[in-house]
């Protein structure tokens, strides 16, 4: 059997020094997207994907967990900021702390109960958990079940920056991105990174190795649950609302889609990936329920023809790491 | 070219009897995955007879068999039995043409009881051996119908393995190290059978590491040595060829 | 006391639901090492083919349940030969992400038709009205739902533990390159398990069509449940499958008497307590 994420470009100096310039290219990129008149709205939306994909993407590409319930992680981010901001009225950065801090939490609880089982199993495991905590957040009341919580102050970060001038907005989502982005970049290529990636490949080795296996894929959840919390939390400055779209197992699925478009197992793939679903969706709004269809085409031209993903796709025709 | 000199080099005992093979492997090449394993195999095997494929632990045999039986996804060369082209053919077209396959790991269903797995294989043709005389053949194995399949002992196991493609009608049968890891008093039983079968009519192809086993029901043997047949002998003439046997398998 | 024995059969229905889904869940991933993901759409497919023939061609209910089953099969054996078969070889979780994406494309389209409201279909006439028992009032369609599905359910058990074909299929679960070369045709097999598992699916819709309604997005829930079952029982047993599809809607049905706020968690809950105390699910074998 071939492993869904086959890494067959070993890690070198030079590949880090490929993902370094194109670090270097996409970041330059996006800091001087307002001005080219690009409307910010959507690029933030996009980031905030892109982050949460890039995090999904760290269990699957690198640990060979399949996630099908990471939506739970930005629907309780987004909730924990959003009660916190509104009801609370603490300040931004405490917000988001507060919904990382939650998702956190949720990640250490649905993981320990997660890793329990591999492969098929595990993806349905996190899409059971993720459908449990969306019927609780249905019924309960601080989440204002199907209306969701709206209108929430933007307010300052640090006191100093207005989140409800967009130009601002966007270089605080960025900085966000960039960080988690780096966050997980670090990790791929530290020796914790060497260890997943050898799970991955063959977890009895790894094992008779003397790795605690299970210490190290828990941990990698909590990591991509944590960042994909961070996500959910960013995103409620640019949605200013939190609702239970965040949470349905819809959303899980286009996170996964996300991935797969850009490439599983890729450094910049779920970002390219998300920003070509986040477009897809934003220019075929108009077409109602056939979005679905379409997601759905796109995912079983991916899974038959086209499973490397775009950047997966380059990165082999250039024989490079990216 | 060189490679078909040996190869007549080979089937010169063959030849030697004027019957039309039942099997006849030319030139036959088989990869698993990216890796190339048999790198030209040529051998005959005529109607009753009993041959022996040779050879070190990794030379190929196993694999023969197997891409006899169209198991190998990529194999090259051809595969003539009965007269007709196999190379190309599925594995349940090969079987449904009369060849069966017991494999080396025995390959006994868990899931099945012993009564199941002994009915499992389809009959292909007339002609199969009926219930009874396999009973006959393998006593045990009729005490033992309800058992779950792999509760047997070892050697009931490569017992039934065996029964079970007797009662298919096919007339060529591959037996993959039949003798592997069993006590003499079985390995005894199954000499016994194997030369029961050969009086029968049935013509048998042997994967063996245990040359003396061998050397007790074979008419010929081949040497497979990395991928490629490099000798052949008949039963006559093994004393004559017992030094470069010794060498060509390194006991 | 009634509403409690209500509860009880409404949890009933719904386990002979999950009873047939996770059956045909399991059968399939024997087979083909796919979660079909797809199975809520499927489902969901029966119930709109029965309602096709009642309202297109006038076909009532009793063709219904035989006809629809089949005419989905085929749709199934279809996307298996067209598609599933290119996965073979593959990491399993591919074929989780394809019937994934042809559960968005079946569900859409038929949500862009028929919206997303229930569409009735009427119970048959022969199994109209109820029956009092003296503790309770039952509903005749209700209790033939439970009945045939018992009925149904067994026989696939029967079908695979018992018979020769299902010999077959068990021999072939285990050793596929094997059970070809004893010359049977297995891709063919495999076609035809998928069959199997996907009209169980369509049945399951059939027959829930006049309890539940008939709806584009009725299978979307319900598989996420199914999935959670086939965790909580493990796949390696067609009986398991069956005892524990049942058992969850009885123990839901109950939740919803005892304590309704649960009733949608309490199958997930049950699944978290089984992986902690035993991961690989009750009847389970190692994945």
């Amino acid at each position: 059997m071939t492993a869904m994420t086959d890494d067959s470009i070993p890690v070198t100096p030079r590949a880090i020094h490929d993902e370094m310039i194109a670090f270097g290219i996409m970041a330059a990129l996006l800091l001087v997207v307002p001005l080219t008149g690009i409307y910010p709205f959507f690029v933030m939306q996009a980031l905030c994907f892109a982050l949460l994909a890039c995090a999904f993407n760290l269990l699957i590409g690198y640990g060979g967990l399949l996630s099908f319930g990471h939506a739970m992680f930005l629907g309780t981010a987004g909730y924990c900021t959003a009660h916190a901001l509104k009801v609370w009225g603490v300040s931004p950065e405490l917000g988001i702390l507060v919904g990382t801090a939650g998702a956190a939490a949720l990640a250490v609880i649905t993981g320990l109960v997660a890793i329990r089982r591999q492969g098929i199993y595990f993806a349905m495991i996190t899409l059971a958990l993720s459908q449990l905590l969306f019927f609780i957040y249905l019924q309960a009341p601080f989440t204002h079940g199907e209306d969701g919580i709206q209108g929430i102050p933007q307010g300052r970060l640090f006191g100093v920056f207005n989140l409800a001038n967009p130009t601002i907005l966007y270089y605080v989502i960025l900085a966000g991105f960039l960080f988690g982005f780096l966050v997980i970049f670090r990790t791929i290529n530290s020796p914790f990174g060497e260890v997943l990636k050898a799970i991955r490949e063959n977890e009895p080795r790894a094992i008779s190795l003397g790795y605690k296996t299970d210490q190290y894929k828990l941990l990698a959840y909590i990591l991509s649950g944590t960042l994909a919390g961070l996500a959910g939390a960013l995103k409620v400055f640019v949605a200013q609302n939190a609702s239970l779209t965040d949470v349905e197992v819809a959303m899980s699925g286009q996170i996964v889609l996300m991935t797969l478009v850009g490439g599983l197992g890729t450094v910049f793939g779920p970002v390219v990936g998300a920003f070509i679903i986040v477009a897809m969706q934003q220019y075929l709004s108009g077409l109602g329920q056939w979005v679905t269809v379409i997601q759905g085409a796109v995912f079983v031209v991916c899974v038959l023809t086209f499973r490397r993903g775009i950047i997966g796709e380059v990165a082999h025709y250039f024989r490079r790491s990216l | 070219m060189a490679d078909l000199k040996m190869a007549d080099a080979a089937t010169k005992p063959a030849t030697a009897t004027g019957a039309s093979p039942v099997l006849a492997v030319q030139d036959l090449q088989a990869w698993y995955g990216e890796s190339h394993i048999l790198h030209g195999i040529n051998f005959n095997v005529n109607a009753g007879e009993v041959v022996t494929l040779l050879g070190r632990n990794g030379a190929g045999k196993t694999t023969t068999l197997k891409s006899v039986m169209g198991i190998i996804g990529k194999r090259t060369g051809s595969v003539r039995f009965d007269g007709q082209e196999i190379i190309r053919a599925s594995s349940d077209k090969i079987a449904r043409m009369g060849v069966a396959f017991c494999p080396e790991e025995r390959g006994i269903f868990a899931s099945l009881d012993v009564r199941e797995n002994l009915l499992l294989p389809p009959i292909v043709r007339p002609g199969g051996l009926s219930l009874e005389q396999i009973f006959d053949l393998f006593p045990n194995l009729k005490e033992r119908l309800d058992s779950q399949g792999t509760k047997l002992s070892g050697g009931e196991q490569q017992m039934l393995a065996i029964a079970r493609i007797l009662r298919t009608g096919a007339r060529f049968l591959m037996l993959d190290e039949p003798t592997e890891g069993l006590a003499p008093v079985i390995i005894q039983q199954i000499g016994h059978t194997i030369a029961r079968l050969k009086k029968e009519g049935f013509t048998i192809l042997l994967v063996e590491q245990n040359f003396r086993f061998a050397a007790t029901v074979a008419d010929r043997y081949y040497i497979v040595e990395h991928g490629k047949v490099i000798d052949g002998f008949a039963n006559a003439d093994l004393q004559a060829n017992m030094d470069k046997l010794h060498t060509y398998l390194g006991v | 006391m009634q509403a409690l024995y209500a509860q009880l059969l409404v949890g009933l229905i719904n386990g002979s639901f999950y009873a047939l889904l996770s059956l045909g869940l399991a059968v399939i991933f024997g087979m083909l090492n796919i979660i079909n993901f797809a199975h809520g759409a499927v489902y969901m497919m029966g119930a709109f083919v029965a309602y096709f023939l009642l309202n297109v061609a006038g076909i009532g209910y009793w063709p219904a349940l035989i006809i629809a089953p089949i005419v989905v099969g085929i749709f199934g054996m279809i996307l298996e030969r067209t598609m599933l078969q290119w996965l073979a070889g593959l990491d399993h979780l591919y074929g989780l992400l394809l019937t994934f994406g042809l559960a968005l494309i079946i569900q859409g389209v038929f949500q862009n038709y028929f919206g997303s409201s229930g569409l009735p279909y009427s119970i048959p006439d022969e199994l109209k009205g109820g029956m009092n028992l003296g503790f309770m009032y039952l509903p005749i369609y209700r209790g033939w739902v439970v009945i045939f599905s018992l009925i149904v359910c067994i026989g696939t058990w029967y079908l695979i533990e018992r018979t020769r074909l299902g010999a077959y299929l068990r021999a072939a679960t285990e050793n596929p390159t094997l059970v070809r070369a004893f010359g049977i045709n297995v891709p063919r097999m495999i076609t035809l398990t998928y069959g199997l598992g996907v009209g169980l699916a369509a049945l399951a819709g059939v027959l829930s069509a006049p309890i539940n309604q008939v709806r584009p997005l009725m299978g979307e829930n319900v598989i996420i449940v199914v999935f959670a079952v086939v965790v909580i029982g493990g796949m390696g047993s067609i009986m398991g499958s069956i005892i524990t599809g049942f058992a969850l809607g009885v123990i839901e049905g109950l939740t919803k008497y005892f304590y309704p706020e649960a009733s949608n968690t309490v199958v997930f809950v049950l699944m978290v307590l089984v992986l902690l105390v035993k991961p690989t699910g009750l009847t389970g074998r190692a994945a």
